[in-house]
């Protein structure tokens, strides 16, 4: 590669002041050393093996792509994915803004615990919190036993994959709420009280529109995640074929089947989709930040 | 700014909370407990010294042991290089080690079975020459340092960035060589932020599901990972060796979150001094 060259073109130009690469001149030691070695880990441990997938499946002729791409186990998985990882963000935001508001606005007992244990869903292996929750969600479960009566099956069924779901990205919606409300400035729903705002009120005018960029951050955040959940989902939710399997289990399926070009065209369209995703969230993130210091 | 819930409809907010966190958080974390310890103390002894159990936990802890300080090695080049330089394609470089973030763990493992499998010729060679990544330990390894891969670099990123370049200019001013004025400037500054990293950096390796799952072949006693054998063991009706290996994996996150908790308020506890500091002390022009 050029990278040698690079840094050879940097020494001698860096007195001419403007650079084509440099857009200030460096200052500190090391940029040759940490911009190579850099660039090779994450040239070999990241991009070499995402584009070692993309080749694999171009290698396959399109009506083979095609139908591996539009299997209908395969398309009823897209659906099962998508939807519920749009009902367990919706339900990772409204519990999500729930734990954060309470946190920073209650002083109740157990109240540093619970803002510990925020993170207990990325701190705990995801098959761990799969199979618990299943064990929980049976019929005869601590908690299943109260829903069985009324008819709910939530393990083995399609709610367990949004409970799944829902617990694996509760942390990122609080935890981006939860700054903003820590600086939220007392005076404005002072003000807003002393006009005569109601609580609620205050809420839905004042607050809660403050909390919008960081709820949309924190959505987009839980349904990127909540896309690719793989572990806690196979433990809970039964994989029945055209129900519950979600587009990562029939990638695994195919691969357990060694049908490898198969699994490979349907993870290249996942990956393309999850690239997009977070290109998507990051043009975002940088509008909403330019957007909140307006 | 917390106070006293006053109003009923604040109490309410607040006793919804605790329930819905003691079902969702708390009862799940009970469980594996309870579970586990089910058969008591004799029953969890042998599950514990069983062949499988031995070598899942040997394997994790050689993934986790691995891919902890690669990361650290190259997360804090990565960090150095994108936080204190200015360059055309910085800040492509900072996102492309976000993207085993955004990716299902099953597609990552994938990508590496097609290039390192017998699947394609880097793999034939490989096996050729006696080195088998695919279905053994070394596979395991590789998937478990990409889906970590994001893990420091994102914890020191910002942390270098918002501390600035000052103090280590000041410290070359004074002569310090290179390595000198890491040692004993830079590292001193992100060291939180660096134990951050790891600490979450070891939760995933040792916890990683999907990505194994796709590289691991399932070998009993050779290429499962205790997350894999949870699996295993509750898809064998071993209900009570699954939750033992479970109780593994929850003190292993408990202890995670403690850390993590710890270092979160040592942080507040520094930022406050900051403050104070500052309140001291005119601030500079």
């Amino acid at each position: 590669m050029t990278v040698s060259s690079i840094a050879a073109a940097t020494t001698a130009e860096e007195q001419h002041g403007t650079h084509w690469f440099f857009l200030q001149p460096p200052v500190f030691p090391g940029f040759r050393t940490s911009f190579i070695l850099s660039l090779l880990y994450v040239g070999v441990v990241i991009l070499f093996p995402i584009s070692g997938l993309f080749v694999y499946a171009s290698a396959m002729t399109w009506p083979d792509f095609w139908q591996a791409i539009t299997d209908a186990r395969v398309v009823a998985s897209y659906w099962v994915t998508i939807s519920a990882a749009f009902y367990a963000t919706i339900a990772a935001v409204l519990i999500g803004l729930l734990f954060a508001w309470n946190i920073e606005r209650y002083d109740f007992p157990g109240r540093r615990l619970l803002d510990a244990l925020i993170d207990l869903p990325f701190a705990l292996p995801t098959a761990v919190a799969g199979l618990t929750l299943s064990v929980l969600l049976v019929p005869g479960g601590w908690l299943g036993q109260f829903l069985a009566p009324l008819g709910i099956k939530v393990a083995y069924a399609y709610p367990g994959l949004v409970v799944a779901m829902t617990f694996t990205s509760l942390p990122f919606v609080v935890r981006l709420v939860q700054p903003v409300l820590q600086d939220f400035p007392v005076e404005s729903e002072e003000a807003a009280k002393t006009l005569g705002a109601s609580r609620v009120l205050v809420f839905w005018k004042v607050i809660l529109p403050a909390l919008v960029p960081a709820l949309v951050a924190g959505a987009s955040q839980a349904f990127v995640r909540n896309l690719g959940e793989f572990g806690a989902v196979i433990m809970i939710s039964g994989n029945i074929p055209f129900r519950t399997e979600v587009t990562s289990l029939m990638i695994f399926v195919r691969m357990q089947e060694y049908n490898y070009p198969a699994a490979a065209a349907i993870a290249s369209v996942m990956l393309v989709v999850s690239l997009l995703l977070l290109w998507g969230l990051q043009l975002l993130q940088a509008r909403v930040l330019r957007w909140q210091r307006r | 700014m917390t106070r006293k819930p006053r109003h009923l409809d604040q109490w309410v907010l607040v006793v919804l909370g605790i329930v819905v966190a003691g079902v969702l958080l708390v009862a799940p974390l009970v469980l594996i407990f309870v579970e586990a310890l089910s058969g008591g103390w004799s029953l969890l002894v042998i599950n514990l010294q069983r062949d499988y159990m031995r070598s899942a936990i040997l394997l994790t802890l050689v993934a986790a042991g691995l891919s902890v300080p690669v990361n650290v090695v190259f997360g804090i080049l990565l960090a150095w290089c994108v936080t204190r330089f200015r360059f055309r394609g910085r800040t492509l470089l900072a996102n492309l080690v976000n993207i085993p973030y955004a990716m299902s763990p099953v597609v990552a493992g994938l990508c590496y079975v097609v290039v390192y499998g017998l699947e394609s010729a880097t793999g034939r060679w490989l096996d050729a020459h006696g080195v088998r990544v695919v279905f053994a330990w070394p596979g395991i390894v590789l998937v478990t340092i990409f889906v970590t891969s994001p893990y420091v670099a994102r914890a020191l990123i910002p942390l270098m960035e918002s501390k600035g370049p000052d103090e280590e200019e000041a410290a070359l001013t004074l002569g310090a060589r290179g390595w000198d004025m890491f040692r004993r400037v830079t590292l001193p500054n992100i060291k939180w932020g660096l134990v951050y990293g790891v600490v979450l950096t070891n939760a995933r390796a040792v916890g990683e599901f999907g990505a194994v799952a796709a590289v691991s072949g399932a070998i009993m006693n050779q290429t499962l990972t205790l997350p894999l054998l949870v699996e295993q063991l509750n898809n064998d009706y071993k209900t009570a060796a699954a939750f033992t290996a479970a109780a593994m994996l929850a003190l292993i996150a408990l202890i995670t979150l403690m850390l993590k908790t710890l270092l979160e308020w040592h942080q507040q506890r520094l930022e406050e001094m900051a403050l104070g500091a500052a309140d001291d002390h005119p601030t500079r022009p």
